[in-house]
């Protein structure tokens, strides 16, 4: 038999009605649901008389709204309307939701993999873009907009056409204080913001083998800031064993089973891409985000660059543009620009192993005056760990606060928002105008780059710095 | 949603790549429930100073693109958010087709979903619509039953469009009533793979 690659072969584990000239008609194991891009969804179906077909595969929390400091307190009238608006359809709808009050809510692409909900071979779907994060377990899992999130409640199956696949493969060994996130940062850099349009990304190689699931999931998260809808990464034992024990997993033989069948999705020795990337981890230096869209980036020993160095005349236009927007003079060292926020959180990067390599930068130490730091866990089981771990606490003492899960700064639809001018150190995916506030200036870093920012009041070389044991 | 078959009108042009649905329409706005009213928010944060007065400098905010109905832009034109918000806001501003060199995936199939026209063209076609589209009264003429764009001085070009999305912006059909017809597919699917607990 041909070999195929693991792309090929979810997608023909789901295809329920297919026909020349047409989409194919595929089945969705998993849809996720928030109460930003439901409720017209919902609305459209009661219009209709219209109900849920499988409310038992679909998963919904709040978190894109929430306030992270007095959760029950929402001020703001609207974003108040749309959450209970969710409890609503929820109740209505019969779909299970982890809601305010309770202990599994939080970031939709951070809970799925922690309850078990995300596994290996799914097709997962979210009316969220950064759904490309599951693709970790390797799952076919991409975000829809909110038409699509109807037609999935109604019918449990998407039109969709098969994309091209295109394998990025990162061989080698990345250096000191280089983490998944420099790594998805300079592929986007190197490779642009639009590589990825029309395609599914596998992520291959060493690199990407010798990584946990949260570095696995931080690299799929920003798949769609490389322009592709979805992301993944073949299955291996790494999958299987932070997948045991979890709530939703299978359970006990039924998990051995699973895993037999998990195995043989990964894909086949000799399978074809229709494009290969190949990257040398030693290459990858820690980044830093300079301008207004992800690929704007360079190495934290790097400078801010000139409009002349960029070939075409769109380009020195948008970084024209990009340079005013973010305050930044040409030449600047990145490590000269000031930081009067940092933002660790977001789907990106708010997972306990991201607290941990904060954690170990900021022990003993003090956020630097003028700084305001904000950690927000990803889930409220994140939190609960981090607290049990001391991680928490290392955090209070050196001036950051502590919060309740949520989106948060990474869109500042809460009331954590960066004000006009200010230039914001983030773990979060998007560096675009206005997007942690009007005039926010955000710079997208790794964990413990924006810890080190956090201390220095300006970025730092990680790799220069002296890390403490957290325990 | 209301079929598309041909649409004459006014030309408006955003010379920039990469415009992002953060952009077409900021995340205060996404907390409505309902589908339609986004239009007054379409670009906010640069169609106004201070959230109230218009900024004079920013293209849809000039006299010659007033009643634009048509909006042409650059590469990658609604990458970021799956906010289907998006279109929505393009749409109640008054916009029926947006033509650029490429589109962000997801963005391209919200467009479909409600209506609004996505068009691909060459990178040099867009060059010369944006160029065009500062003069006041420069309109196009859209036709999707035979895939063509044109204007009054000889311009004319084809555009791609997937024949099942097509058919469906023709007749203004609701998918998820087209869907229904498979409803025996899913059922047998669901049977095999995925049976109700
Ligand atoms: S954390 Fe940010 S990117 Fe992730 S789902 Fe929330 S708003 Fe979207």
């Amino acid at each position: 038999m041909k070999p195929k690659t693991i792309i090929e072969k979810i997608w023909e584990n789901h295809v329920v009605y297919r026909e020349d000239g047409k989409p194919d008609l595929l089945y969705i194991d998993l849809h996720l649901v928030h109460e930003v891009t439901s409720p017209q969804a919902f609305e459209g179906l009661r219009q209709k008389g219209r109900k849920v077909r499988r409310p038992d595969l679909t998963f919904a929390t709040m978190d894109h709204n929430v306030p992270t400091v007095n959760r029950f307190v929402i001020e703001d009238e609207v974003a108040r309307n749309q959450i209970s608006a969710l409890e609503r359809n929820c109740r209505e709808f019969s779909i299970p939701l982890a809601d305010l009050h309770s202990e599994e809510q939080g970031i939709v692409h951070v809970i799925g993999p922690e309850l078990g909900l995300t596994q290996p071979g799914k097709t997962i779907v979210c009316g969220d873009s950064h759904t490309s994060t599951h693709g970790a377990f390797g799952a076919l899992a991409f975000g829809i907009g909110t038409s699509e999130v109807e037609h999935v409640l109604a019918t449990q199956t998407l039109w969709q056409h098969k994309p091209k696949t295109l394998q990025i493969r990162i061989d080698g060994k990345l250096g000191e204080g280089v983490t998944a996130k420099d790594v998805i940062l300079a592929i986007i850099g190197r490779y642009g913001v639009d590589v990825g349009t029309g395609y599914i990304i596998e992520f291959t190689g060493e690199v990407i083998r010798n990584m946990s699931m949260e570095e696995r999931m931080t690299i799929c998260n920003m798949s769609i800031e490389a322009g592709a809808r979805a992301g993944l990464v073949s299955p291996d034992e790494t999958t299987f064993a932070y997948l045991r024990g979890r709530k939703y997993a299978p359970k006990g033989e039924e998990f051995e089973k699973a895993v037999e069948r998990w195995r043989a999705l990964a894909t086949d020795e000799g399978a074809e891409y229709d494009k290969t990337i190949e990257i040398d981890a030693s290459t990858i230096a820690p980044m830093v985000t300079w301008g207004t869209n992800p690929a704007m980036s360079t190495s934290v020993d790097g400078t801010v660059p000139h409009p002349e160095d960029f070939s075409s005349e769109t380009e020195q236009k948008a970084v024209r543009r990009a340079l005013e927007y973010m305050g930044l003079k040409p030449s600047t060292p990145i490590t000269e620009i000031p930081v009067q926020h940092v933002f660790i959180g977001s789907c990106t990067n708010s997972r306990i192993s991201d607290l941990r390599e904060a954690a170990k930068i900021v022990k003993g130490k003090k956020v630097a005056k003028g700084v305001r730091a904000l950690v927000v866990p990803g889930s409220q089981q994140v939190k609960k760990q981090a607290e049990e771990e001391g991680l928490a606490q290392i955090f209070i003492d050196a001036g950051f606060e502590w919060r309740d899960s949520g989106c948060s700064a990474c869109l500042g639809m809460n009331p954590d928002i960066i004000p006009e001018g200010e230039h914001c150190a983030s773990t979060s995916n998007r560096n675009f105008e206005g997007r942690q506030g009007k005039g926010a200036r955000t710079h997208l870093v790794s964990p413990a780059m924006a810890a080190a920012a956090a201390i220095y009041g300006h970025f730092v070389d990680v790799r220069k710095l002296q890390k403490e044991p957290v325990h | 949603m209301k079929p598309f078959t041909v649409h004459k009108g006014k030309v408006a042009g955003i010379d920039r790549a990469n415009i992002d649905t953060d952009q077409i329409i900021p995340k205060q706005f996404l907390k409505r429930i309902e589908r339609t009213g986004f239009g007054k928010f379409l670009f906010y944060d640069w169609r106004y100073i201070d959230g109230e007065k218009p900024n004079p400098d920013f293209e849809l905010n000039r006299p010659e693109n007033e009643g634009a109905t048509i909006l042409v832009a650059n590469e990658n034109f609604g990458c970021g958010s799956s906010r289907e918000h998006a279109p929505w806001a393009l749409q109640d501003y008054g916009f029926q087709a947006i033509i650029a060199p490429s589109f962000a995936d997801i963005f391209y199939n919200n467009c479909l979903k409600n209506g609004l026209l996505p068009i691909r063209l060459a990178k040099q076609d867009v060059e010369y619509l944006l160029r065009e589209s500062t003069k006041a009264d420069y309109e196009l003429t859209i036709s999707l039953e035979d895939q063509r764009v044109y204007d009054d001085n000889g311009f004319e070009r084809t555009f791609d469009i997937d024949p099942y999305r097509k058919q469906l912006l023709l007749k203004g059909w609701d998918e998820i009533d087209l869907t229904f017809v498979y409803e025996p597919y899913i059922a047998e699917y669901e049977k095999k793979h995925c049976p109700l607990p």
